[in-house]
């Protein structure tokens, strides 16, 4: 299903003379990243249609490096899935398993770099949307620290958790991929400009030195998960130790509560930036009659696939009155909790490692009837979100042929940490 | 299944106030799932209070025009448009 990687198959070819970072490199880009004149999805039949008038800054930062983009990446509906299979426009085999998932959301950009497709991609991470599907595919993905890369042209769904961010067959060449990227733009008031010394970058931290790096095992992120990925990560942790890191256990006692905490929050902040698909501005329109209530609930019933219209009911019902202190403050009071809860294991080790993923790749079709079960299964990455910090998904090994994925986690604006520490398991 | 589990008159008003029209076998299989979901949420209940003290700052620019998509490049995904306008359905 090689074909079903991309939405939409056109080269946008890169500007300048040959001499861009990114001259000789193909990009995959997910298709709910703006790029002008060429269809941009989400995967969804609400967009089916739409071309947007303007690049993405991550887009045009693309261009500017001299790269070539192969593609619209297939992806869950909006961002809403971890299989890729709420897509409008088909699920994705997953290369490096066939038979199942590639993971999701960023699915077909994952996929693309697993299967050769395009040397690098960008994908973005609400809850785990570039790890997942890394770790999936057995390919390398960062999710940034909140703030590091402009978010201006990437169709919201959680305006306050998500971050676009690299995958790569290799840490390095993820890494190269976010030096393009990373940096602040004034059309997003939420970037900073990352403590990168002069003449640093991303790439060159890919030097596998991890001589004396303290690694931090949260115990939680252990619990439950599948035996076999387990015993693949101790394995990744042993290979980092021979190679001069120490660990230690650490507990998160907050992140028993951050499943629920993040998805209360994306599915509220998905109920408000979905409101804008009402079919006049741009995107499908029912062909009906009847006043604006019944046409804009006519269009968005013909648009939106069941996964989204689940979020945005739920984050509807959460925001509304009488729910609100029950379900929405809560949850932020858990993000504080989580964060604080970061902050502390941090302050006692460099980094910090679980398995990506609890599970090895589903198989296509097996987890579609039940949402809960799926929600969960994102344990271990929506903590980072929540707490806007840096990770790096890293290929750790396979257990029955199927790939397992190690996470990283770092401080914020610690990438270069990560891509040292992860680039020791290449 | 807790006391206020949704009912499916609960669904179908969440779904008129966030303009999602539904058939009747949604209304049952969004009742049965939120109940689920909505049971699994109210474990929030057990989260303290958490002192939030964000240090955030908030990032302003000066008031000045500046460029902006001309009008064309805007209505150019609009399903219908007149004179120049976007053209909505009819309010009532």
């Amino acid at each position: 299903m090689a074909e079903d990687i991309f939405i939409t198959e056109e080269t946008i070819e890169g500007d300048g003379n040959g001499d861009g970072p990114l001259a000789d490199a193909t990009v995959a880009v997910k298709d709910n990243i703006s790029t002008e004149g060429v269809r941009t999805t989400c995967g969804s039949r609400m967009l089916e249609d739409y071309v947007p008038p303007y690049d993405a800054t991550v887009v045009s930062r693309l261009k500017d490096a001299g790269a070539t983009i192969v593609g619209k990446a297939n992806m869950d509906e909006f961002g809403m899935g971890s299989t890729n299979e709420t897509s409008y426009f088909g699920s994705v085999d997953n290369p490096a398993a066939p038979g199942h998932v590639p993971g999701g959301s960023s699915g077909g950009s994952a996929a693309a770099v697993a299967a050769g497709e395009a040397d690098v991609a960008l994908g973005s991470d609400t809850g785990g949307s570039i790890r997942c599907p890394a770790a999936f595919c057995g390919v390398v993905g960062i999710k940034p620290t909140y703030g590091l890369v402009s978010r201006y042209g990437l169709v919201a769904y959680g305006n306050s958790l998500e971050q676009i961010g690299p995958f790569g067959e290799t840490v390095e060449d993820a890494a190269a991929l976010l030096d393009v990227i990373a940096g602040p733009d004034d059309r997003d008031a939420t970037t900073r400009e990352a403590p990168l010394e002069d003449g640093e970058s991303y790439a060159d931290a890919a030097t596998g030195d991890v001589d004396g790096l303290q690694i931090g095992v949260p115990t939680e992120l252990l619990e439950g998960a599948d035996e076999g990925v387990v015993e693949t990560f101790w394995d990744a942790i042993a290979d980092l130790e021979a190679q001069g890191a120490e660990y230690h256990e650490v507990s998160l006692p907050s992140v028993e509560h951050a499943v629920e905490a993040y998805y209360v929050i994306a599915m509220s902040e998905a109920s408000s930036n979905l409101a804008r698909f009402d079919g006049v501005r741009y995107g499908h329109s029912a062909d009906t009659e009847g006043n604006w209530n019944e046409t804009f609930a006519q269009t968005r019933k013909e648009g939106f696939g069941d996964e989204v219209k689940r979020r945005i009911l739920l984050g509807t019902y959460a925001l509304s009155a009488g729910y609100h202190d029950k379900y929405y403050k809560k949850a932020q009071d858990a993000r504080a909790w989580v964060k604080q809860d970061f902050d502390e294991a941090l302050s006692e080790a460099d980094v910090l490692a679980s398995p990506t993923m609890p599970v090895p790749p589903f198989e296509l079709g097996e987890s579609l009837e039940d949402p809960l079960q799926m929600y969960l299964a994102d344990a271990n990455t929506v903590p980072v979100n929540l707490a806007d910090l840096p990770a790096i998904s890293v290929p750790a090994g396979e257990t029955d042929g199927l790939p397992v994925g190690l996470q990283l986690v770092g401080p914020a604006f610690g990438e270069r940490r990560l891509v040292r520490a992860a680039s020791a398991l290449d | 299944m807790s006391d206020d589990a949704v009912s499916p008159e609960e669904v179908r008003h969440v779904a008129e106030l966030a303009r999602v029209d539904l058939d009747d076998d949604e209304v049952d299989q969004f009742t049965r799932q939120f109940a689920d979901i909505l049971e699994y949420f109210e474990t929030l209940d057990e989260v303290p209070e958490v002192d939030r003290d964000a240090d955030l700052t908030n990032v302003m620019r000066p008031d000045e025009e500046r460029d902006s998509l001309d009008r064309e490049a805007a209505l150019e995904n609009a399903s219908e448009t007149e004179d120049g306008r976007f053209k909505g359905p009819n309010v009532s």
